[in-house]
């Protein structure tokens, strides 16, 4: 009989990485077909596009440099998934490949891959593309259902619709982040799968509500458009670049939503989502270093 | 001597090894021409300033070193700038502050405290090394940014397009962090090989 020795602990989860990233995809569906539903076949290419670069091309890459191949974990998919719902329809394919490979080499494979790199791979990638071609970023398509050919996003044109059309996702924007209705149901089965927990969502959007209210916006309207539910549901949360703690994840949360109002009032960019969601993932060490739990029959350190 | 010399060409690159001079690398080799430039103005401050205070050093205290170092590689970036503003106006305009700067360039720093220690003949190698190893680093940062970017190479068109971001800051931290890893990657298996050899 061969025994197995390790040390502790010794209980296994039936989790894996591919598990996990299953569920994101299966909660990520509503929010694709909702987008391909509003914007039609452009969204559906964008978003094969993407994916398949990200996957390709961590594929190439963990080939490359001698690793083992291990695209089967989902991951690649999941953040070219992500990368191709946070474009506009209207962006060009190749967009979605520069950006799908430009997350999963640059960010995630150069660092180390999966696990340890610092920033969110979909995330870094889109701010990658705003920064080069913001005007394929910011070009948007109008609803198929409505006249118009092209529009402002609510933000840039915040009277211009009603709470109804910005729940249910009747407006110019990325793919992904319209309907806000799908990114709740998202959300739902995200809390039942157990993959996520609600603190990172709920403080961040809440904290986005609370300071866009007192900086003067409408504080539903100021959720309900641009990134913010889907940004703080999906990407937000990505298990490597957030804090462990449930204290360090509210941190994180309420720090995001301060940000995004802040620059939403006074930045250069109509929405600053993925920039500061960017900027807590590079304070996320330093939040898990102040919110570490005390381990239980250690007291506290005293203060030298 | 010579080892000196080869030594921060390659494994003491100062650019791609020692992370040295890295603010004007990022802010002038948008284009490589201008890489090139100030990688030969500094390399010329840096090899005349050894020189000269390498021979002064010998006469002066030991406190006195490095306020004479300064000195002396102060006067020479600012003969270097008035040359350049004289004979290249347009690259004087290209490169701005940075010409002067090479007073302060921490590459020219570094190497004081190796040179007020060595005979002249020493200094001059290894500044020579350090010179156009950073010449070299600059040109090839310049060359790779310049393609990225606006798809040429010394002003040739080669690309349709490029990636605008490249010629940001931002892109120069992303073009010159690959290239230390690729730099490091091939140098670093040539100094094992070696080691293995020993």
């Amino acid at each position: 009989m061969k025994l197995h020795l390790t040390p502790a602990p010794h209980v296994h989860s039936p989790q894996t990485t591919r598990a996990l990233m299953g569920n994101v995809l299966l909660a990520l569906a509503p929010c694709a077909v909702a987008g391909v539903v509003i914007f039609g076949a452009p969204a559906l290419v964008l978003m094969a596009v993407s994916v398949l670069s990200a996957v390709a091309g961590e594929a190439c890459w963990q080939r490359l440099t001698g690793q083992k191949v291990r695209v089967n974990d989902l991951s690649a998919a999941v953040t070219g998934l992500i990368l191709g719902m946070n474009l506009s329809p209207r962006a060009p394919w190749w967009l979605a490949v520069v950006g799908g490979l430009f997350a999963v080499v640059l960010v995630k494979g150069l660092f180390g891959g999966l696990g340890d790199n610092f920033l969110n791979p979909a995330l870094a990638a889109r701010a990658f593309l705003l920064v080069s071609w913001p005007r394929y970023l910011t070009t948007w398509a109008a609803p198929l259902a409505a006249d118009a050919v092209s529009g402002a996003t609510p933000l840039a044109n915040p009277s211009g619709y009603t709470l109804g059309q910005l729940f249910l996702g009747n407006i110019p924007g990325s793919i992904g982040e319209v309907c806000k209705a799908a990114v709740l149901v998202g959300f739902v089965i995200l809390l039942c799968t157990k993959t996520i927990t609600w603190h990172i969502p709920v403080s961040l959007t809440l904290s986005t509500l609370v300071f866009c209210g007192l900086l003067g916006y409408n504080p539903i309207a100021a959720v309900l458009s641009g990134g913010v539910l889907f940004a703080s549901v999906f990407m937000a949360t990505d298990y490597v670049t957030c804090p462990m703690s449930t204290k360090g994840q509210l941190v994180y949360g309420v720090g995001a939503g301060l940000l995004i109002a802040l620059i939403r009032k006074f930045g250069l960019y109509p929405e600053g989502v993925t920039f500061a969601i960017l900027l807590m993932n590079v304070a996320t060490p330093l939040i898990d270093r102040y919110t570490k739990r005390r381990v239980y029959g250690y007291e506290k350190e005293a203060k030298a | 001597m010579d080892n000196r010399f080869v030594k921060g060409l390659l494994r003491d690159n100062p650019l791609l090894c020692l992370a040295l001079g890295v603010c004007p690398a990022l802010a002038v080799t948008t284009y490589a021409v201008n890489g090139l430039a100030l990688g030969v103005i500094t390399c010329c401050v840096l090899v005349c300033a050894t020189l000269v205070s390498c021979l002064l050093g010998k006469v002066s205290s030991e406190k006195g070193q490095l306020a004479l170092y300064m000195m002396v590689s102060a006067a020479f970036a600012a003969v270097a700038d008035l040359i350049v503003k004289a004979n290249f106006p347009e690259l004087s305009a290209a490169l701005g502050i940075f010409v002067p700067l090479t007073a302060v360039s921490s590459l020219v720093l570094s190497r004081a405290a190796f040179a007020v220690d060595n005979t002249p003949g020493e200094a001059v190698a290894d500044v020579l090394g350090m010179g156009i190893g950073y010449l070299c680093a600059m040109t090839v940062v310049g060359v790779v940014r310049e393609l990225l970017a606006h798809g040429s190479v010394f002003g040739a068109a080669i690309l349709p397009g490029g990636i605008p971001s490249i010629a940001l800051p931002a892109g120069g931290f992303l073009v010159l962090g690959v290239l230390m890893g690729v730099f490091k990657a091939i140098v670093g298996k040539k100094d094992e090989e070696e080691d293995a050899q020993a």
